[in-house]
């Protein structure tokens, strides 16, 4: 243990059992008050209204065809959304990370501005370019191609609001890559192509996947940007964000939270998947 | 770096890197950079005179008075919680630690449409909590008070995720030797934690400002969208786009996009400073 090395008074304090730092009794009352009203108490307002309804009414809403085709809509442009961002993301990351070219400090900088970038701006903006006269609008219209007002949209702006998950999280993994394994694949004159896939993807995938997930789940519940590019026709363009939202302005509050309710808990489902993976892959990493 | 250790990497040869260099540079001016230039494109489009008409519209004004107070209550709400409960995380070993660590992440999972309704099922008219307050006459939601508390629910884990791989990296033995040497919690706190975490508890307070100031889903959710009273920036972002203002919307996007510009600079100063941190004898070399 490192412990026995510091001063005897250290050694003595960090003994199991025994605190050395103040504030734990504050900062434990501070953050469990602050997490149980700001985070844990609305929770309740959702179950009380959903435990207004029977099942047979809950299953009606949940199921009903447009909320289920929303569905639909909403997992295959994530699904499709998290792939486009996986691959562009590795690329990003690999290109940042290897090699030195002028301006590289920039795009790094740059590549944030989808999480800074309130959503509203990035809806209005991606609608704009896509739009029939906007510059991407009338390049894709001369090849046939509409984006705007079609589930392309929105796939387009949820691949834009999750771009840097997959960046940010292989960036780090692939700038700690001890380079000995390649030096030695490359030395005994492994092809490129051979030591990518036989060396250093199974190092990253775990970490592209951690990145691919978290944009999933991100596009999952993403609305700004999406509701001004996707044209929100019933059955075709409606995600299931904007279905609740829908449901609310019809004063439907069951409706409303009955969905939010399978949002929600598919939302918790995912975060604490990603967050048992990540601290299995990290023990892992730790154990070597 | 050396130049000998690129002989036996993977990736160097002049067409695979330029190819892969040209590739990236392409996506992040197509997806990233035009898009920024066609809001300031659009919200010039009509010319400098109308511009300063859209700006100092009375209503944008209010927009961005309300905005700025939302932020000025948010950002010091979740700054203090996020110091709380990274220290707490970070400085002690507790049962339900990791619990606590994944509770947190829960408005990164939970769709901002959700959030909102959440909160409005809480504390709107119909609920537990609302209709009680209701009859005291404090009314949360389709008013100010309303925004603030979904915003800081959406942005409560941004400092929080700042400050804990950093202060788990950092570790317990400098504050332990203080706590050793009779320094107290507050003094421990100025004197040794806030130096090593500046930079780090700068970023955070940055990036929870700039989504407290573009927060969209949540808000709009629990606003009412009165303008003039319970219309934020990026709520009549979207009023001005439905009414084919389109300059008018762009000027109002143009100064959130300022702002995310901003946090991104920010940003980069920030790792900037973490770097020179990380090795200041080599720096201070650099600098005699």
């Amino acid at each position: 243990m490192r412990a026995s090395l510091a001063s005897p008074a250290l050694a003595r304090n960090n003994k199991p059992g025994k605190r050395v730092l103040p504030g734990f009794a504050l900062s434990l009352g501070v953050s469990l008050l602050f997490i149980g009203l700001v985070l844990l108490l609305p929770l309740t307002g959702l179950v009380m209204q959903a435990a207004d309804m029977s099942w047979v009414q809950y299953w009606a809403v949940i199921s009903d065809e447009r909320v289920v085709a929303s569905y639909r809509v909403t997992l295959w442009a994530a699904a499709i959304a998290s792939v486009f961002n996986g691959v562009v993301g590795l690329l990003l990351a690999w290109v940042l990370v290897r090699y030195e070219f002028w301006g590289k400090r920039v795009v790094d900088a740059l590549m944030d501005l989808p999480f800074a970038l309130p959503t509203a701006v990035a809806g209005i903006t991606l609608a704009a370019l896509f739009s029939e006269g906007g510059w991407y609008g009338q390049l894709l219209a001369a090849v046939g191609i509409k984006v705007a007002f079609t589930p392309l949209g929105i796939i387009v702006a949820m691949s834009f609001t999750s771009l840097p998950f997959v960046v940010r999280t292989v960036q780090p993994v692939l700038e700690d890559l001890a380079p000995e394994d390649e030096e030695a694949a490359v030395s005994m004159g492994a092809s490129d192509w051979t030591v990518f896939h036989r060396v250093l993807f199974p190092a990253l995938w775990p970490a592209l996947l951690t990145g691919v997930a978290l944009s999933f789940t991100r596009s999952l519940g993403e609305f700004g940007a999406v509701i001004f590019i996707a044209g929100n026709m019933p059955y075709v363009s409606e995600i299931t964000s904007l279905m609740i939202f829908v449901r609310l302005q019809e004063y439907d509050y069951a409706a409303a939270s009955a969905i939010a309710s399978v949002v929600l808990i598919a939302s918790l489902v995912l975060l604490l998947a990603i967050n048992l993976w990540q601290a299995r892959y990290l023990r892992r990493l730790h154990g070597r | 770096m050396s130049k000998s250790k690129s002989t036996l990497r993977i990736g160097d040869q002049p067409w695979v890197k330029w190819s892969l260099i040209g590739s990236a540079l392409a996506l992040v001016l197509l997806l990233l950079v035009v898009p920024l230039i066609l809001i300031f494109a659009q919200a010039f489009s009509a010319g400098t005179e109308s511009l300063w008409v859209n700006l100092t519209d009375t209503y944008t004004l209010s927009a961005i008075g309300l905005t700025l107070l939302v932020a000025a209550m948010t950002v010091p709400i979740n700054l203090v919680f996020g110091v709380f409960l990274a220290w707490l995380v970070t400085r002690f070993e507790f049962p339900g630690r990791k619990l606590l660590i994944t509770l947190i992440d829960i408005p990164f999972a939970v769709s901002p449409v959700v959030a909102g309704l959440l909160y409005l099922l809480l504390y709107g008219s119909n609920g537990w909590l609302g209709s009680w307050l209701m009859d005291q006459d404090i009314q949360l939601m389709f008013a100010w008070p309303g925004i603030v508390m979904v915003t800081v629910f959406v942005t409560c884990p941004f400092v929080a995720r700042e400050l804990i791989p950093l202060m788990q990296q950092q570790g317990r033995e400098e504050e332990e030797a203080a706590v050793v040497l009779g320094a107290s919690g507050w003094q421990l706190f100025r004197k040794v934690t806030l130096p090593n975490i500046q930079w780090a508890l700068l970023y955070g307070v940055v990036l929870t400002n700039a989504r407290a100031v573009g927060e969209f889903g949540a808000v709009s959710v629990v606003s009412g969208n009165i303008r003039g009273e319970t219309n934020t920036l990026p709520l009549h972002v979207e009023l001005l786009y439905q009414d084919y203002n389109v300059a008018g919307a762009f000027t109002s996007a143009s100064l959130l996009a300022g702002i995310a510009l901003l946090t991104l600079l920010v940003k980069s100063f920030v790792e900037w400073r973490q770097a020179r941190q990380r090795a200041p004898e080599s720096d201070q070399a650099d600098s005699l």
